[in-house]
Parts: structure tokens; C-alpha cells; sequence
């Protein structure tokens, strides 16, 4: 570690994989729920453990990537953060309003913590992934703000790096399409519209951009690459993403009352968004392929390449199964599209914290050559239990999705009712819960692998 | 392919791509606001049907059910609601909703349940504007059939 101020990272990841395993948890919940329907009800109804499952995910990805932010920025910058006590601070007030917001889900109807917190006043609340009260949405508006300004300055004053500028672009444009989580139309089409500028354009625009220049600075790091070379691919990858991503918005467009040249817009341009991901693992193998150093710290690169592998996988193989108009027809909102939310989200977002959490928290923690082997050997077994287990969630999710589409969905005349198909398919859903312990499993042994000694010799 | 690009080309693949993408999508979008309330019927939107909506958000019905594929996959699709129980008459469809909700959790074993939400009468009469509104939508024939 190269700054004293890097330090400020540790509490954001820690706190990341803790949020981790209670998202997991609630995940495992809703996996119960989907089995016997009287599970926690009615202590806690599926919609009310399902908002803490997604709320959790966001969270700790945002928490994951400032803590990336405050490590990484600094090192390329050659100079301190601008602020280290700010970025404490920040850090308090996002850790507590996020575990207020969590536990008035699970204490409080939500009706009544919408009354509680005047949503009448300022309507912004019940719509899925943004069900945060609007207070709990201008407090994260204020917390990003102040984490752009303390990254933006420490950019500003220092060595600007490509890495750097591609990842303060996508920070800020992840605060610019938040703030249409404020509004909230009366048109329910309007309303859904927008909403996509949020979702939409994050997971598949602004938030590629973070994912890249995170997966650029490790590149980097283990491989010793030359960074001309780093830089061309980074700006290759978010090219493609931007130019695909954006207009690929359209593939939400097709079915909810909005024009109809979206059907060719949307299937055309979002067709072409695994590019950008398919890059990603050549990129991450090419380097490994071109290594100048071989850093003792294997277990970050490992991370890195799943990342791209997995993420290829979720977003764009399991993406683009659906992204085509004709196809989007019978799959919409089906557990094809929950197969693929789950995929792409582990793949691109969760493998990507591991990637980071994997290079930087041993040099934070004074082991500058990685985690002694042992404890690599208990990382690596935990990186197979949680990508076979995610892998066999996404593959019942998928059967579970065309089963459905076949009973429910495709016969004209005597389709089975939603009900009636669910019950059907709960032989699957046991299966999906039996990976989903699979994937808790491993991120329980992933956890232990921080607790594993290192040998006296290594430490002396 | 990789070793024939520059660094600058790839630069300025990625300035400009995305200066032409974001043009486009600005400009599709106004065009989409410009049209929506003629597909969606914007001058139907009475203060019922405003509040029925209101309803839909602060009771988080969306964290079960999906409204035109969107939302949570764990109840049945909403928007085709009134097509599906309501008989094409209004008033058929309201009382058959006021009596779905006062049922509601059903005591059925093992089965899916759904809360008890305890709103009043003009609070269901307004959802249920809100879900005869919403199945009027143009949303190019979706779902495939009534099942949703
Ligand atoms: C890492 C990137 C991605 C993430 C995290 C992600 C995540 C998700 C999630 C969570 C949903 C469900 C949203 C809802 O609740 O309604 C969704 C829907 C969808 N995604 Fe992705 N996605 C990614 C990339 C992609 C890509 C690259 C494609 C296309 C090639 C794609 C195509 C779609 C389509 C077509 C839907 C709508 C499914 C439906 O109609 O029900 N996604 N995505
Ligand atoms: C491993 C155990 C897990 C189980 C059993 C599980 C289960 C579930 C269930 C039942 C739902 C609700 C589907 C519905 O609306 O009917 C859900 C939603 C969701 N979960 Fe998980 N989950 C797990 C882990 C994860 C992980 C690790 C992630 C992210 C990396 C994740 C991301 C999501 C997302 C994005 C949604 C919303 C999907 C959509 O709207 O399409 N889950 N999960
Ligand atoms: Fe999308």
C-alpha cells in the first residue's frame, strides 16, 4: 500500500461482504417461500423479504465499489485521498441509514412506514428496487455526492489515469440517472419508463464502466501489464458497451405501452450488447497470457478471469437468450428473467468485489505478497462452491422458465394458470434452493478464509 | 483485431459511439413521451385511478406480482387482471376484487400466501380502476393469452 489514506477502504468491504450474507440469507428465505408458501408468513411476507433480498444487493455493491474507489484512486492518482475523515464519515451515515431503512422493511408495514416518512408529500416509494422511503433516497444522493466530490478532488489534484477518468465517469452518471428515482409520474407507462434510466442504465451503462476500470487496476497490479495496452482494452470495452447499452435500453420497451419502433430498436441494439462482455474475457485472459510478473497473490487473478467468464455468461449469454422481441414475448417476467438477474448480478458485480477485495485486503492487512497458500487453497474452494452453486441456481431457474412458458404461457387455448403452473414447478424450485445453499456454503468458507493463520516463517 | 487498434482509435470509438448513442436515445425519448399518452389512454387517468396506483406503490404489491412482465414473480400477472376475472363489466370485476381482498391470506396449506392489506372499500374500488386503466394499455398484445 502505497498511501495511509487507502486504509479508508477496510470498513466499506467488510461491511460489503457482511450485507453479502444477509442478502444471501433473505435469498434463501424466498427460496423457502417459493416451496411452502406458509414459511415466516405472516411474520415476514415474500414481498417484504424480497425488498430486503434486492435492497441488500444494491447497497452492497455501491458500498463494494466505493471502497474499490477509495483504494484505487488514491494509488493512480500518486497522491492521499482528499479527505480520509470525510470518507469516514460517509461511511457512518450510509452504514446506518442502510441498516434503518432494512430493519423498517422487516418492522414496519410498508404502508405505514410509507406514511411515516410523508411519501404522500413526495411520492418516490414502491416500485421494485427503489422501494428505499425518500429520505432514505436524498441521504444516499447526499452520501454519493460527497463520495464523488472526495474522489473527484483526489483525480483533479493528481496523476490522472485512464482508469481513473473512466471510473469518475461512471460514478458520476450513476448519480445522474438516480435522480430519476424522484420521479414518479401518475402515467404508469411514463413511470416504468424512467424507471429503466435507473435500472437500465446502470447495470448495463454506467455501472460497466466502474466494473471495467476496477478490472483494469487488477489487470494491472498482478499481471505487471504495460498500461498503453490496459487503456486501449478499457476504452474497447466500454465503447462497445456504451454504444450497445444505451440504446439496448429498448429491450425493456417492448411490451409496456410505449411506441412500437422500440421492438426493432431495442432487440437490434441490445443484441449487441455481450460484445462488451465477450471483450472482457479476452481481455482478462490476454493479459494473464502476457503477464510480465508472476505475483504471488494467484487467487486475484482467478477472481479476475471468473469475473469476465461469469459475467459473460449471466448478462450476456443468458441476456441475450431473451433480448430479442419475438423471444421477449413469451419470456417476459418469467423465472427465465430472474435466471438471468441472477447470473449477470453475481457474475458482473459480486465476482467483481471479490476480485478487488482479493488483491487489495491482504496488502491492507500488511501480507503485501498475497494471503499465505493455505489460506488461498480455502479462497479457492470457496470461489468453486459459489460459482458451481450460482450456476446450478441460474440452470434451475432457466428449466424452472421454459417449463412455465410451456404450461402457462404458449398453449392458446387451455394454458395452465400462474398458480396452478407454480405448484407445478416447485420439484425445481427444491433443487434451486439446494444450489442456493451451495452458494451460502461457499461464501461461509470464503469468509473463514480471512480467519486462516499465516505460517510464522512468512510472518517473521 | 486488438493489435491493430490504437489506443487513440479506441478513444475515439469510445467519444464518439457514445456521443451518437446518447443523441439518439434523447432524441427517441422525447418522441416516446410525445406518444404515450395516446397509448396509454393518459386522458382516462381519473383521480380514482391516480389513487389506485398510489395504493399499488405504498402497498408494494409489485414485490409479488409482475404489471406488464414487471415486478416480482411470485403472484400472477396484474395488468390483465380485469380481462381475466372481470367479465368485460366494470362493476362485475370491482366486487369480485372487494371480495379477493377481504378473503385474503386464504387459509389453504402450503399455498402462496398473499397479506391481509385491510383497506377500506373506496380504497379497492380505486385499485381497481387503476387495474381496468392499466389493461386498456396498447402494449403491443402482451401477454400471449389471458394467463398472463
Ligand atoms: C451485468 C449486466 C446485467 C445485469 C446485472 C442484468 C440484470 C437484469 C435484471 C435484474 C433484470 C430483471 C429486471 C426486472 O426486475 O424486471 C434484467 C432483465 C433483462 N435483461 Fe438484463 N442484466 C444485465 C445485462 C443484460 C444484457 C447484456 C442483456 C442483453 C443482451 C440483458 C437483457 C435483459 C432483458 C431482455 C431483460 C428483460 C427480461 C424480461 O422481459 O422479463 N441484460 N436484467
Ligand atoms: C443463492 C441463494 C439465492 C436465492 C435462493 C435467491 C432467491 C431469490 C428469489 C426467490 C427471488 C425473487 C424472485 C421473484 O420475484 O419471484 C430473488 C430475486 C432476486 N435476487 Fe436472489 N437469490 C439468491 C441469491 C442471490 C444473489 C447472490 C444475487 C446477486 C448476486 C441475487 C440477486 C437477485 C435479484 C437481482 C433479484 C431480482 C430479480 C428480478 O427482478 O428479475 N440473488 N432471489
Ligand atoms: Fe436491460
Amino acid at each position: 500500500m502505497k498511501y495511509s489514506s487507502q486504509m479508508v477502504a477496510k470498513p466499506y468491504f467488510i461491511f460489503a461482504l457482511i450485507l453479502l450474507a444477509g442478502e444471501i440469507l433473505f435469498g434463501l428465505i424466498l427460496g423457502l417461500q417459493y416451496i411452502n408458501g406458509d414459511f415466516l408468513f405472516p411474520e415476514i411476507p415474500f414481498n417484504v423479504a424480497r425488498m430486503v433480498h434486492v435492497n441488500l444487493l444494491i447497497v452492497l455493491i455501491l458500498f463494494g465499489f466505493m471502497g474499490a474507489a477509495y483504494y484505487l484512486v488514491p494509488e493512480e492518482s500518486e497522491r492521499e485521498l482528499w479527505s480520509p475523515l470525510l470518507a469516514k464519515i460517509t461511511f457512518w451515515v450510509f452504514a446506518a441509514a442502510g441498516v434503518a431503512t432494512i430493519l423498517g422493511y422487516l418492522f414496519v408495514p410498508y404502508a405505514t412506514l410509507a406514511e411515516v416518512t410523508y411519501n404522500d408529500l413526495f411520492p418516490t416509494m414502491g416500485r421494485e428496487f427503489l422501494e428505499q422511503p425518500t429520505i432514505t433516497k436524498i441521504g444516499i444522493v447526499l452520501v454519493v455526492l460527497s463520495f464523488i466530490l472526495n474522489i473527484g478532488m483526489t483525480v483533479l489534484k493528481g496523476r490522472k489515469t485512464v482508469i481513473t477518468v473512466v471510473l469518475l465517469t461512471g460514478l458520476i452518471g450513476m448519480a445522474v440517472f438516480f435522480l430519476f428515482a424522484f420521479y414518479l409520474p401518475e402515467n404508469l407507462v411514463l413511470d416504468k419508463f424512467f424507471w429503466w434510466f435507473v435500472i437500465h442504465l446502470w447495470v448495463e451503462g454506467v455501472w460497466e464502466l466502474i466494473l471495467g476500470a476496477i478490472l483494469s487496476f487488477v489487470l494491472i497490479k498482478v499481471t505487471g501489464v504495460d498500461r498503453e495496452h490496459i487503456d486501449k482494452w478499457l476504452y474497447l470495452i466500454i465503447a462497445m458497451t456504451l454504444v450497445s447499452g444505451i440504446l439496448g435500453t429498448g429491450h425493456h420497451y417492448f411490451y409496456i405501452g410505449t411506441p412500437d419502433y422500440w421492438l426493432w430498436i431495442g432487440s437490434i441494439a441490445s443484441a449487441v450488447e455481450p460484445l462488451p462482455f465477450f471483450l472482457m474475457v479476452l481481455y482478462a485472459f490476454t493479459m494473464a497470457k502476457q503477464r510480465r510478473i508472476d505475483h504471488d497473490n494467484k487467487i486475484a487473478l482467478t477472481w479476475a478471469k471468473g469475473t469476465a467468464v461469469i459475467a459473460f455468461l449471466g448478462a450476456g449469454v443468458w441476456g441475450f437468450m431473451h433480448t430479442l422481441a419475438p423471444v421477449n414475448y413469451f419470456t417476459h417476467g418469467t423465472q427465465l428473467t430472474a435466471a438471468h438477474g441472477h447470473l449477470a448480478f453475481f457474475g458482473a458485480y459480486i465476482m467483481i468485489l471479490f476480485t478487488i477485495i482479493a488483491y487489495c485486503m491482504p496488502i491492507m492487512r500488511g501480507r503485501p505478497h498475497g494471503n499465505c497458500l493455505k489460506a488461498q487453497a480455502v479462497e479457492r474452494a470457496s470461489f468453486w462452491l459459489m460459482v458451481i452453486g450460482m450456476l446450478g441456481v441460474t440452470f434451475a431457474l432457466t428449466a424452472a422458465g421454459i417449463a412455465q412458458i410451456m404450461m402457462q404461457r404458449w398453449p392458446e387455448t387451455g394454458a395452465l394458470g400462474f398458480m396452478a403452473t407454480q405448484a407445478e414447478l416447485i420439484p425445481i424450485y427444491k433443487v434451486r434452493f439446494a444450489f442456493g445453499l451451495m452458494v451460502f456454503i461457499g461464501l461461509l468458507t470464503y469468509l473463514y478464509s480471512f480467519f486462516v493463520k499465516e505460517p510464522e516463517t512468512v510472518r517473521s | 483485431m486488438a493489435d491493430r487498434i490504437t489506443k487513440n482509435m479506441a478513444r475515439n470509438i469510445y467519444f464518439g459511439g457514445s456521443l451518437f448513442a446518447i443523441l439518439v436515445f434523447v432524441g427517441l425519448t422525447f418522441d416516446t413521451v410525445q406518444k404515450v399518452p395516446e397509448l396509454s389512454n393518459d386522458d382516462q387517468i381519473t383521480h380514482s385511478v391516480a389513487s389506485g396506483k398510489n395504493l399499488w406503490e405504498v402497498n408494494n404489491c409489485v414485490g409479488c406480482h409482475t404489471i406488464m412482465g414487471e415486478g416480482a414473480y411470485y403472484a400472477p400477472e396484474l395488468a390483465n387482471v380485469f380481462d381475466r376475472r372481470g367479465n368485460a363489466n366494470e362493476e362485475y370485476f370491482k366486487s369480485y376484487l372487494q371480495a379477493w381482498m377481504a378473503a385474503q391470506p386464504l387459509p389453504n396449506n402450503g399455498r402462496r400466501k398473499m397479506p391481509q392489506f385491510n383497506l377500506t372499500e373506496e380504497q379497492v374500488n380505486d385499485l381497481a380502476d387503476f387495474l381496468i386503466w392499466t389493461s386498456r394499455i396498447d402494449d403491443n398484445d402482451w401477454p400471449p393469452n389471458i394467463e398472463g
